[in-house]
C-alpha cells in the first residue's frame, strides 16, 4: 500500500487517538506538576467603639481572578507526588526508621491512602488472574465432555456474568451478600454467626471481591479455552491413547501444551482488564476496606472540590505501574517483529 | 463418537456436575434480582426469613398482590429512568457507528501495509488499550471546562469513540487479514483505485467482522461508567451513572427498589443480545486469540 493511501485511511482514526488519547497524556502529566492555588487571604481591621480587631478573610474576587488568569495553578514540581497522598517519601522513611519488624512496616505502609490502594490493586490482579484461567480450563474442559445438546445453553448463561455491565452485576452480587439477602443469610448460617456481615469486615470484603473478579473474568477464558479445544490434534490424542496414557495424562502432556499460547493471551487480557479493578469497588461500596489506584482518581475527581493535580499524580504513576506490567509483552513482540523482517 | 473415546460414565458425572454448579453460580443471581424486582424492600432483603422473598409475604401485606411493578414505576417514571434510556440510546448509536467508520478503513489499511509505521501504530494502539481510561478522565476535565465542552453528549461520545479505538483496530486488522489480499489486489489490476478496491470489492464480504466489532463496541458505549459519570451534567446521564445517583440517594430514602428495577432494566437488552448474537460474540471473543 502506498504511503499517502495508507494515510488517508488511517488519519480519522489516528486524529481521534491522538486529540483524545495522547494529547489528554501530556494534560494529565502537566496538572500533575502544578497544584491549586491557595486561596488569597486579607486581613481587614475593623475599628469600632471597643477599639480594633484584626480579621482575616478569603479575598473571593482575588481568587477567581488568579483561578482565571493561570488555571492551572501555580507550579509544583514534583511535590504532589511526594505529599502523603501519593508517594509519602517522608512518612514512608519514618515509617521504616521507627518500625520495628516488616509486618509492622507493612501495618504503617497500608495506612497511607496509595500504598493501600496499590497494595489491594496488586493483591487483586495477582490471586484473580491464575484463579480465573484455572476455572475457565475446567469449565472448557467439562463442556467438551458432556452432551453437544448441553452445550449452547451452558455458552449462553456462561456469557451472562462477562457480558454484563460490571457496575450492574456486582451490584446484584452485592445485593445478595447484603447481611438481609438470601447469600447473607446463608454465610451467617454457616458460620453460625447471626451478626456476621460481609460490609464491616476487611477478609471478607477482600475475598467478595476478588470472587467477583472470578465470576466475572472466568467466561473469557472458558470461551477462549473452548475454541482451542476444537482445534486439538484428534490424532495426538489418540497416539496418546495407544501409548496408554491415562485420561488425566493425556489432558496434561497433549491438550495443555496446544493451549499454552492461548494462556499467555488471556493471561495479558486479565492483567490488563484486572489491573484497572473499578466498578465492583463502588458498587460493594467497599472503599473502607479496600481501595484501587482506579478508584483513588475516581475518588479524587468526584465530589465538589474536584483534585484535579491529585488525580492527575495517581494516574501517572497508574500508568507507569501499567508499562512495568506489559513491559514483557511489549519487549517481545518488538522481537518477534524484529526476527521476522 | 467411537467406542474408545468414550468418556467413562464417572468421569461424565463428575463434569456434568461442575457444570450445573458453575451454571447455577452464572445464571442463578440475575434470576433471584428479575424475580426480587417485582416484590417490596422488606421482602428482597428480607430480615426475618430468607423464603420471603420467593412467596413476597410482604408485598401481599403492602400491595395485595404477589408481584408489584411499584419499583419499574418509581425508576422509569417518577425517577426519570426513561430520559437515561433515551441518552444511552443515543451515545451508543453514534459510539458504534462513528467508531465502526474510523475503524473499518484504518483496520483494512493496517492490514494491507507491510511497511514498519503500521507495526508501531498498532503496537502504541496496544499500549493504549491497556490505560485504565480513568487516568485520561483527569486529563479531560480541565479543558473540557475551559472550553466549555463538559457535559454535553456529543462530547462524551466522541470521548467513547476514540478511547474505543484501539480495541476496535486490534480486532478489524485481524478479522480483514483473513479476507485474501488476492481478493482486492485483482480488482486493482483491473483498473480500481485503492478505495474503490475497498468499497466495492472488500466492503461486501467484511460485514460478519464489522457486526462482530459493533458489538463489542457497543458493549464498551453501554457498559461505560468512568467516563459516562464524570463527563456528562446530571441531566444527560445515562443509565449506569444514573443507577450510580440512585445508590448515592435513595439508599437513605429506602428506595433501594428503584435500583434494583434499573439494574434488571438495564441487563434485559444484553440479555437479549447475547440471545441473538451469541455466535458473533463467541467468535470475537476468539478473534484475537486463535493466531496466538
Amino acid at each position: 500500500m502506498k504511503h499517502k493511501t495508507f494515510f488517508w485511511f488511517v488519519f480519522p482514526s489516528v486524529l481521534l487517538m491522538i486529540l483524545f488519547i495522547a494529547l489528554p497524556l501530556v494534560s494529565v502529566v502537566t496538572q500533575s506538576l502544578y497544584s491549586k492555588h491557595e486561596q488569597v487571604i486579607v486581613e481587614v481591621e475593623n475599628c469600632g467603639p471597643f477599639g480594633c480587631t484584626k480579621a482575616t478573610t478569603v479575598d473571593q474576587e482575588a481568587t477567581a481572578a488568579l483561578e482565571e488568569a493561570e488555571p492551572l495553578g501555580k507550579w509544583a514540581g514534583l511535590d504532589i507526588y511526594k505529599d502523603r497522598n501519593h508517594l509519602a517519601i517522608s512518612e514512608v522513611g519514618q515509617a521504616w526508621i521507627n518500625s520495628d519488624g516488616l509486618p509492622d512496616f507493612g501495618r504503617t505502609l497500608m495506612n497511607l491512602p496509595f500504598y493501600k490502594a496499590l497494595g489491594f490493586t496488586i493483591t487483586y490482579t495477582a490471586i484473580v488472574t491464575p484463579l480465573t484461567i484455572i476455572l475457565g480450563f475446567f469449565i472448557a474442559i467439562a463442556v467438551n465432555s458432556v452432551a453437544r445438546a448441553m452445550r449452547g445453553p451452558t455458552i449462553f448463561f456462561s456469557l451472562l456474568p462477562m457480558i454484563v455491565t460490571p457496575l450492574v452485576g456486582s451490584l446484584i452480587i452485592f445485593w445478595m451478600v447484603d447481611a438481609r439477602g438470601i447469600l447473607g443469610t446463608g454465610l451467617q448460617w454457616l458460620a453460625s454467626d447471626p451478626s456476621l456481615s460481609v460490609k464491616a469486615s476487611t477478609p471478607l470484603m477482600w475475598a467478595m471481591l476478588m470472587f467477583y473478579g472470578v465470576w466475572h473474568s472466568a467466561p473469557f477464558a472458558f470461551i477462549v479455552y473452548y475454541a482451542g479445544l476444537q482445534t486439538v490434534n484428534q490424532d495426538t490424542l489418540e497416539a496418546a491413547m495407544i501409548d496408554g496414557a491415562s485420561r488425566w495424562e493425556r489432558i496434561r502432556y497433549v491438550v495443555v501444551p496446544h493451549l499454552a499460547p492461548l494462556t499467555t493471551f488471556i493471561a495479558l487480557i486479565q492483567l490488563m482488564d484486572n489491573f484497572r479493578v473499578f466498578e465492583p469497588i463502588i458498587s460493594f461500596s467497599a472503599a473502607a476496606h479496600a481501595t484501587s489506584l482506579s478508584y483513588a482518581i475516581f475518588n479524587d475527581l468526584g465530589g465538589e472540590t474536584r483534585l484535579l493535580s491529585s488525580a492527575a499524580a495517581t494516574s501517572v504513576l497508574t500508568i507507569i505501574f501499567v508499562a512495568m506490567l506489559l513491559s514483557p509483552v511489549l519487549v517481545r513482540t518488538w522481537r518477534d517483529f524484529g526476527t521476522q523482517k | 463418537m467411537s467406542v474408545a473415546t468414550r468418556r467413562p460414565l464417572n468421569v461424565r458425572f463428575l463434569a456434568t456436575s461442575f457444570l450445573v454448579l458453575w451454571l447455577i453460580m452464572a445464571a442463578f443471581p440475575f434470576l433471584w434480582t428479575l424475580w426480587g424486582s417485582f416484590k417490596v424492600e422488606g421482602d428482597f432483603f428480607s430480615k426475618a426469613d430468607w423464603a420471603n422473598s420467593l412467596f413476597g409475604t410482604l408485598t401481599r401485606v403492602e400491595t395485595g398482590g404477589a408481584f408489584t411493578g411499584d419499583g419499574y414505576y418509581g425508576a422509569w417514571i417518577q425517577e426519570e429512568f426513561w430520559r437515561a434510556a433515551l441518552n444511552t440510546v443515543i451515545v451508543c448509536f453514534f459510539v458504534v457507528t462513528i467508531s465502526l467508520t474510523c475503524g473499518t478503513l484504518a483496520g483494512y489499511a493496517l492490514s494491507r501495509s507491510t511497511y514498519r509505521y503500521a507495526f508501531w501504530l498498532l503496537l502504541f494502539a496496544l499500549i493504549f488499550r491497556a490505560m485504565p481510561p480513568i487516568t485520561l478522565v483527569s486529563g479531560y476535565l480541565l479543558p473540557f471546562f475551559e472550553w466549555n465542552l463538559w457535559g454535553h453528549l456529543s462530547t462524551t461520545i466522541i470521548v467513547l469513540v476514540a478511547i474505543n479505538q484501539p480495541f476496535t483496530l486490534w480486532m478489524l486488522h485481524s478479522f480483514f487479514k483473513n479476507i485474501p489480499k488476492d481478493l482486492d489486489e485483482s480488482a486493482m489490476v483491473d483498473g480500481c483505485t485503492r478505495f474503490q478496491a475497498f468499497r466495492h470489492v472488500i466492503i461486501p464480504v467484511m460485514w460478519p467482522g464489522v457486526i462482530t466489532t459493533g458489538l463489542f463496541s457497543f458493549l464498551l458505549a453501554f457498559n461505560d461508567f468512568a467516563t459516562t459519570t464524570m463527563l456528562l451534567s446530571k441531566e444527560n446521564h445515562t443509565m449506569i451513572p444514573k443507577i450510580f445517583s440512585f445508590l448515592g440517594t435513595t439508599q437513605t430514602k429506602g428506595n433501594v427498589m428503584f435500583a434494583v428495577a434499573a439494574v434488571v432494566s438495564v441487563t434485559a437488552p444484553l440479555f437479549v443480545m447475547i440471545l441473538f448474537f451469541q455466535r458473533q460474540i463467541v467468535s470475537g471473543l476468539t478473534a484475537g486469540a486463535v493466531k496466538g
